[in-house]
């Protein structure tokens, strides 16, 4: 018997689909509070050291938080070798700001209390603010020009070009739909970060962090609210064609796409995928909540909860599709066509099903060690090891 | 094919993952070192162990931060410049990323925030096996990035599917106990803890000779040249270990390190010192070594190991063979399922040979109107730079025998002369802290370019292999990774050195507690602790950890 063949094909696919999300959802809900942390760092810290409490409070864990991110992307060259080819070549660009802030903020975190001067530590922290506000806005201009479509197209070598000279390339991911989509995903990373300093630090930092955080709460449901609107009213979707062959070979080209009147039809066919928008909503709102009224962990737990039901609409309203093609919409990437071969998608879930629990396990079991909040009588003591 | 976009492309590869490996072999040795020092440190209890992991640890803490930082630009470079190649092998070749992501990224990444901020947070034993969780992490990860680097060198356990234009795997056992991934993972994590080892004994014979910190340094010596000795020496027969497996697996870039153009009656000498040629097809003023090259090519007297005028020959034939497959590859996209037997018969009996034929593509637009002509310059396309390769191969070996040649000596002067050092092998051990870190490229080098003009050997030619990108985004980008990686060196470097002139950090107090509590037994034993030098007093070595001043001899 030949193992792979335990789980079907389409299974499989499904399973990777999920596992994909699982990634994102795990990156943006950790990392994310690093990125929101980085961002508030500049406002919500007035003093050196206010700031190093700030950063203190992501300092053991980034590191960790950051592999998401990581695996993230190994996750989609092994799962989705299409994805990973036509996405990080056709976001160029967009790519290189992400990777230069992501250089930038393990250094500034690590370098940045390391000598006494001003300047130098000053240089370091706007270091820290781009690192997490760069990468917090371009992703969510990124999920804002997937769910419009990407110009691109597939040669019958599944070659992938894409249209338009350099700048117009780079200048076309920053449409109007996708610039608030990249507002949405910033202010919802900066509201996570405050729910994290809410509940890592105490005095002025906190309730500087409670403050800034009921707004970007605020601005984060408004611009939701209106991106679900003008996805509803103002943006084409993509919709398969013929039946859907969900066990077939993995080339794009060998199915039919047309462009719908509106992504939201799904909403429609399967009603209960509302439950992620309306989760979303549920999490931010009671988040917000949490902020105004000074609770710590159940904020936290609320903007985890927000930042899920957020991710997870996005990928439920283009399910099978994860990366359509506005050029060619016969090119587009879907669950179906755009995978790993079977028996490679069988042996990276046994390997996801080995490491996994383990990953979560020690994860755990670290946030346990370090629980309990930074304090300014804490960093000045511990002045010399601490970041 | 825009060879403009190939050629940036690759510099900006190389650029990118040789500045990534400035940092990568310290990290791999000095987790493993550290971890052995806190080791002593629990066992013991005595609190200069303690001072020294937290010291080593301080430097490691600052080279390992730009080790993740730009390991992040190597995962995603594959996908914005190396599109066709993400897709093309990205079913075989991304599994191992993924997994080093699952078992090695995520525990190194894990634990080594608790290793700088989880002294007070957890116990002595809870802090030394983070300690070692860190350094497993980070060796576990080159395991993982050398299984997929050695596919690339060797593609076993997979073939290609025609309807989805790419290579699939067919046995993950065969990728993972590849034998070329297994000899470089070896070679290339002993590389790396010779390179912690050289730059830990580098360090402390320069603290000797500005006769600060001593007890730190002395004992720094004694770990650095005892597992660097044991390095070194592995280094180099892993070393060729990798030379016999690319005897049978990489036929050509064996031939061009060795700069053989013709077929020698086995067991073939090795040549020493020459200046290969490839416009004479030539290596002139060789120096040969009778045998040598039989022997550690192939382990045996008979065995003929093939000069490249020969294997050029052959890929002549594998082109032709190319050609045919590729003929049946367009029958069978045309014809989709409906594809008589007899064509993807042919396609399966030349498919090993596909990627000859896309080396054409360089010449011609479909690979079925090659010239004769053509065919023969492709044939001779398959030679990598000879020259460079040769030398460079000559410069790591010799390099090797260096270290191995540092860390005998301060072996035997750290266990059998009282850990005396004269002055001139201090300076020696200074001024060698960068050899490791040239041998490690060189090796690289050896390694990559050696593979051209393939990124997958004899499966994905590099030319194919690059992203529809235009020369301004890859001069831009070239630009910025320049700028920005030259002024995180520069920082880097400027921390690196102010931390090594500090010194560690020593809690005099603490210290001299435990010399007070430990005084019976220290003197019982005459004041040698296992690791104090011979003739130091309990009293005067703690004197030294305290004012670094070195004990009288």
């Amino acid at each position: 018997m030949i193992l792979f063949e335990l789980v079907e094909y389409d299974v499989l696919r499904v399973i990777w689909w999920l596992l994909l999300g699982v990634l994102l959802i795990g990156f943006a809900m950790t990392d994310g509070f690093d990125m929101g942390v980085g961002a508030l760092l500049p406002f919500v810290g007035r003093t050196d050291v206010e700031r190093r409490v700030v950063i203190n409070t992501v300092g053991p864990v980034w590191e960790g938080n950051q592999v998401w991110f990581i695996l993230g992307g190994g996750a989609i060259f092994a799962a989705w070798p299409p994805l990973y080819a036509v996405s990080f070549s056709g976001f160029y660009l967009a790519m290189f700001a992400i990777l230069a802030a992501l250089i930038l903020r393990p250094v500034a975190f690590k370098y940045r209390s390391k000598r006494e001067s001003a300047t130098w530590r000053s240089v370091w922290d706007w270091a820290l603010f781009a690192g997490g506000a760069v990468p917090a806005l371009i992703f969510g201009v990124a999920v804002g020009n997937v769910l419009q479509g990407v110009p691109f197209e597939l040669t019958p070598d599944l070659f992938s070009r894409y249209e338009g000279s350099f700048h117009a390339k780079f200048l076309g991911l920053l449409n109007p739909f996708a610039l608030l989509t990249g507002l949405v995903s910033l202010s919802m990373l900066v509201t996570h970060g405050a729910a994290w300093l809410s509940l890592k630090t105490g005095g002025w930092v906190q309730t500087r962090a409670q403050r800034i955080g009921t707004v970007t709460g605020l601005v984060t449901i408004a611009g939701y609210l209106g991106a679900g609107l003008w996805l509803a009213y103002g943006i084409e979707g993509y919709g398969l064609v013929a039946e859907k062959v969900a066990n077939g070979p993995s080339n794009p080209l060998y199915s039919e796409v047309a462009r719908t009147a509106t992504w939201l039809t799904v909403y429609a066919e399967r009603p209960w995928i509302a439950v992620a928008p309306l989760l979303g909503l549920a999490g931010m709102t009671m988040a917000v909540r949490g902020l105004r009224g000074g609770r710590e962990v159940t904020t936290l737990l609320w903007s985890k909860l927000g930042i899920f039901g957020a991710i997870s609409s996005v990928g439920l309203t283009m399910f099978p599709f994860i990366l359509p093609s506005s050029l060619d919409p016969r090119s587009s990437l879907t669950v179906w066509d755009a995978s790993s071969s079977h028996r490679t998608l069988f042996t990276m879930l046994v390997a996801t099903v080995i490491f996994m629990p383990l990953i979560l396990a020690y994860t755990a079991w670290v946030y346990r060690v370090l629980w309990g909040k930074v304090t300014e009588d804490e960093v000045a003591e511990k002045s010399h090891s601490l970041y | 094919m825009d060879l403009d976009i190939v050629e940036l492309s690759r510099f900006q590869f190389a650029m990118t993952a040789m500045y990534h490996f400035l940092f990568v072999p310290l990290t791999l040795g000095l987790s493993i070192l550290v971890a052995i020092m806190e080791t002593v440190y629990v066992m013991t209890g005595r609190p200069i162990w303690r001072q020294m992991t937290k010291f080593w640890g301080n430097l490691f803490g600052i080279n390992f931060v730009l080790g993740v930082a730009t390991g992040i630009t190597m995962e995603f470079q594959f996908g914005m410049n190396w599109s066709y190649y993400s897709h093309y092998v990205g079913d075989v070749f991304g599994a191992p990323l993924a997994i080093e992501g699952l078992m090695a990224f995520f525990l190194e990444a894990t634990f080594v925030g608790l290793f700088f901020f989880g002294w007070d947070k957890l116990s002595k034993v809870g802090h030394l096996t983070a300690t070692w969780l860190v350094a497993i992490g980070s060796n576990f990860s080159a395991l993982w990035i050398l299984i997929a680097n050695g596919w690339m060198q060797n593609p076993v356990g997979a073939s290609f599917n025609p309807e989805t234009m790419r290579m699939e795997l067919d046995s993950f056992f065969e990728v993972l106990f590849n034998e070329v991934a297994q000899a470089k993972f070896v070679h290339t994590v002993s590389a790396g803890y010779v390179t912690a080892s050289v730059f830990v004994l580098g360090v402390s014979a320069w603290y000797l000779l500005k006769d600060r910190h001593t007890a730190l340094a002395r004992r720094s010596i004694t770990v650095a040249a005892s597992f660097g000795l044991a390095s070194a020496l592995s280094v180099v027969v892993l070393g060729d270990e990798s030379g016999y497996s690319a005897s049978h697996t990489q036929k050509m870039k064996l031939a061009a390190i060795e700069g053989m153009w013709e077929t020698h009656d086995a067991p073939a000498p090795f040549t020493a010192i020459g200046f290969p040629s490839l416009a004479d097809r030539e290596t002139h003023y060789a120096i040969e070594i009778p045998w040598v090259m039989g022997l550690i090519g192939t382990r045996s007297l008979n065995t003929e190991i093939p000069g490249i005028n020969d294997l050029v020959d052959e890929a002549e034939e594998r082109i032709k063979s190319g050609i045919v497959a590729y003929d049946a590859l367009m029958t069978i996209r045309e014809q989709r399922g409906d594809t008589a037997p007899e064509v993807r018969d042919t396609f399966e009996a030349n498919s090993d040979n596909l990627g000859f034929a896309f080396l054409l593509l360089r010449y011609v637009e479909d690979p079925r109107d090659a010239t004769p002509e053509q065919i023969a310059t492709t044939a001779a396309d398959t030679i990598p730079g000879v020259l460079p390769l040769f030398w460079a191969f000559r410069g790591m070996v010799g390099l090797g025998f260096l270290f191995i040649g540092v860390m005998v000596y301060f072996f035997w002067r750290s266990s059998f002369r009282q850990q005396s050092y004269p002055r001139w092998a201090l300076k020696m051990a200074v001024a060698i802290i960068p050899a490791p870190w040239i041998a490690a490229e060189l090796g690289w080098f050896v390694a990559e370019y050696g593979r051209q003009p393939w990124t997958v050997d004899g499966v994905l030619p590099t030319a194919l292999s690059v992203s529809h990108l235009s020369v301004q985004d890859l001069l831009l980008t070239i630009t910025g990774f320049l700028i920005f990686y030259t002024v995180l060196f520069v920082v880097e470097m400027g921390l690196m050195l102010k931390y090594i002139r500090k010194g560690p950090f020593q809690d005099v107090e603490e210290t001299e507690a435990w010399e007070a509590r430990h005084e019976h037994r220290l003197r019982t034993h005459d004041g040698k602790g296992p690791f104090a030098p011979a003739g130091a007093s309990a009293r005067s070595s703690a004197d030294e950890a305290f004012s670094g001043t070195s004990p009288a001899e």
